[in-house]
């Protein structure tokens, strides 16, 4: 009998007497390839799996029960922490819910510094996400080359926020600050090479023999089970769904830029490394017209970054320190937090895992009733448990670096 | 006396609330504004109990009964063309009446709507399983369980999923405390080091900003270094803290000189 209260592992999923040729192991949670704290109980034949569990839960911060003790604005540098990979869509999809709920206008220069800052972390993202992947089938020279080029975007919004990975960089009702003089002119060179890298990195991989059989016709997921497991973003659209939320329901000016979604109806591993590189094109060409965007909004002199709304939202700084009233409101919103009226909210956005949706029920207090985190991680894990039977274990790693789950977000 | 504190709910409250303020409402609309809307709810009502229904933040919010929530979905999957589960959890009005409210969001990729599915049930209540009907459901119930502690009916594996098996209580119920409470103070030490160490090894402190000046275990004290376990308090704060540095900086590293240094106007992206 093993005794678990002392400093010795508990096998609690191991039993030695077996009479048949089933062998259980844990892969994880400290396992480099399982990206983050991810513990997969795999029942095996041979080296094939019959049954998988994911085990999670490592990571759990309890951010909806922090959220339920916090102001509103007090929450934006927790979201950071979800998909610490490309934080301001998360400081984005938060924004967008509370700003829904309490009705407020953001303004147009605002609205294209986020897509700005959302496109740059999507790119940020998929490089990750590549480079990853890569680096689990053993490309070594496609991760070095794809983290250089995320080191620059980190460099670009570092000159935005000041900060690399949790960029706190959206504010509720518009974002805090004008991008830097030198910011469009970094952001341009990077979008001019881009091509170029993304083609470097298809040359290197595209046709590789060990990529096409480590990524061909594995991990298939039907669109079926991909609907049933409440797939989103690329693993749904790799799936045979045509389904992005900026194109179907067009948040902040997606609705004034041109962009294709790709997909595929392949729904393996290939397809979605596929539907990878082809969403970093279009991110670009977003980009680029965002920058045209904003070149627009000087010319308008339209200088407004933060909403006016003086019963949620602080005055701009010059008011506050020239106006008693702003001071005081100021005062107040930050002392005691805004007071969203009483009603709930769901909104979805696109975030570069999939749909990242903020439920939010709020009671006319300065603290939300209930949050509820909707991370696209989650399923993408779970849907792990109807995937790998069938599969081997090489494949394991192969299909986890696909899904592209990140475990700030899985766990919350 | 001490000031009477509610115990069904220990969650932060606003230290000062205006006497006379009213919080505002989000405006809610008929159903019968959105066409599309207005034939989905058509369609649960021919079948189904429906206590109440409206459009809020361009979503429908439908009332129903905690027992037709399988069939209702079903629905809505198979005839209403709503064919993803995107959320599903469950909110705690424990304090107020007594009960989950329990919400199901969908989505209709052909119709491009998202509609939310509500019901009330009893704290010891049961709630059907939809998972056969949304794998997604599959998690997000043994999610709801594990945080809420609502009961699940036909579960193909419930199980606590963020939380430890052996933990106790339920981290979102409005009646837990932040930080925890005297089960998970002493949940580590229990599981590690087993109960008959408890006295020396005391509770986890967690609060996160906590901080005890004579405690010489857990803290670096930077600036005032004693040796580890030092009896601050009997002995006294040495005048000057441990010295690390030798003299004159550290031995195999030059001092940093400006004038001498490159500056890198733009690097090559």
């Amino acid at each position: 009998m093993q005794q678990p209260n002392r400093l010795r592992p508990f096998f609690e999923n191991i039993t030695f007497d077996r009479e048949d040729n089933e062998m259980i192991i844990n892969f994880g949670p400290q396992h480099p390839s399982a990206h983050g704290q991810l513990r997969l109980i795999l029942h095996l034949q041979q080296e094939q799996i019959t049954k998988a569990h994911p085990d999670i839960g490592y990571l759990h911060r309890g951010m909806e029960k922090m959220a339920e003790n916090m102001i509103y604005n007090e929450f934006m540098p927790t979201t950071d922490r979800m998909d610490y990979i490309a934080s301001s869509s998360n400081n984005y999809g938060f924004a967008l819910a509370v700003e829904k709920l309490i009705d407020v206008n953001v303004p147009r220069r605002a609205k294209v510094i986020r897509m700005m800052l959302l496109e740059i972390n999507r790119l940020m993202s998929h490089l990750f996400w590549l480079a990853t992947t890569a680096l689990d089938i053993g490309a070594m020279t496609v991760f070095l080359y794809a983290f250089r080029e995320r080191e620059y975007l980190m460099d670009i919004i570092e000159d935005y926020c000041g900060a690399r990975l949790t960029h706190a960089a959206i504010r509720i009702g518009g974002v805090p600050l004008d991008i830097p003089d030198n910011f469009i002119h970094d952001l341009k060179e990077f979008l001019d090479k881009l091509p170029a890298n993304i083609k470097d990195y298809e040359d290197l991989l595209d046709k590789n023999r060990i990529w096409l059989m480590r990524m061909e016709k594995v991990g298939v997921i039907s669109e079926e089970m991909a609907l049933s497991w409440a797939c989103t973003g690329p693993m749904l659209r790799a799936s045979g769904v045509k389904w992005d939320i900026r194109k179907e329901e067009p948040y902040e000016l997606y609705d004034e830029v041109e962009f294709e979604v790709p997909y595929s109806d392949k729904g393996d591993n290939y397809a979605r490394y596929k539907v990878y590189m082809a969403e970093m094109r279009e991110s670009a060409k977003i980009l680029y017209q965002t920058i045209d965007m904003y070149a627009e909004t000087v010319k308008n002199n339209e200088t407004e970054l933060m909403a006016h709304a003086p019963q949620y939202i602080s005055a701009p700084k010059l008011d506050i320190m020239t106006q008693n009233y702003s001071l005081m409101q100021h005062f107040v919103l930050v002392t005691q937090g805004m007071r969203p009226p009483v009603g709930e909210v769901y909104v979805a956005t696109e975030s570069p895992k999939g749909e990242l949706g903020f439920y939010i029920n709020s009671q006319g207090g300065p603290y939300p009733y209930r949050l509820k985190l909707r991370a696209p991680s989650f399923w993408h894990t779970g849907i792990l448990t109807d995937l790998l039977p069938g599969h081997y274990i090489p494949d394991v790693v192969s299909i986890i670096g696909t899904t592209n789950i990140v475990f700030g977000e899985v766990d919350r | 006396m001490r000031a009477y504190k509610p115990k069904d709910d220990v969650q932060k409250k606003s230290y000062y609330t205006d006497r006379y303020w009213v919080a505002p409402q989000v405006p809610t609309s008929q159903v019968e504004d959105d066409a599309v809307f207005a034939a989905d709810l058509a369609a649960i009502k021919a079948k189904f109990d429906v206590s109440e229904a409206y459009i809020q933040v361009e979503q429908m919010v439908v009332y129903i009964k905690p027992e037709d929530n399988y069939g209702v979905l079903e629905l809505l999957r198979d005839e209403l063309g709503y064919t993803q589960l995107s959320e599903m959890s469950a909110i705690d009005w424990i304090a107020k009446q007594g009960q989950f409210e329990i919400f199901y969001q969908m989505l209709s990729m052909s119709k491009r709507k998202r509609l939310r599915i509500k019901c009330f049930i009893d704290e010891k209540q049961a709630i059907n399983s939809v998972s056969t009907l949304f794998r997604s459901a599959d998690w997000s119930e043994r999610e709801m369980y594990d945080m809420m502690g609502t009961i699940v009916n036909n579960h193909p594996y419930m199980k606590r999923i963020l939380m430890p098996d052996d933990w106790e209580g339920h981290p979102l119920r409005k009646t837990y405390p932040l930080q925890g409470d005297e089960f998970a103070a002493w949940y580590e030490v229990d599981r590690i080091y087993g109960k008959e160490a408890r006295d020396i090894i005391g509770p986890e402190i967690r609060d996160s900003a906590e901080v005890d000046r004579f405690d010489s275990k857990r803290f670096s004290r930077l600036g005032h270094e004693v040796p580890m376990g030092y009896d601050i308090k009997a002995n006294g704060e040495p005048e000057k803290g441990l010295e690390y540095q030798e003299e004159g900086g550290v031995f195999m590293i030059e001092k940093f000189v400006e004038d001498d240094a490159v500056i890198i106007k733009d690097r090559k992206r």
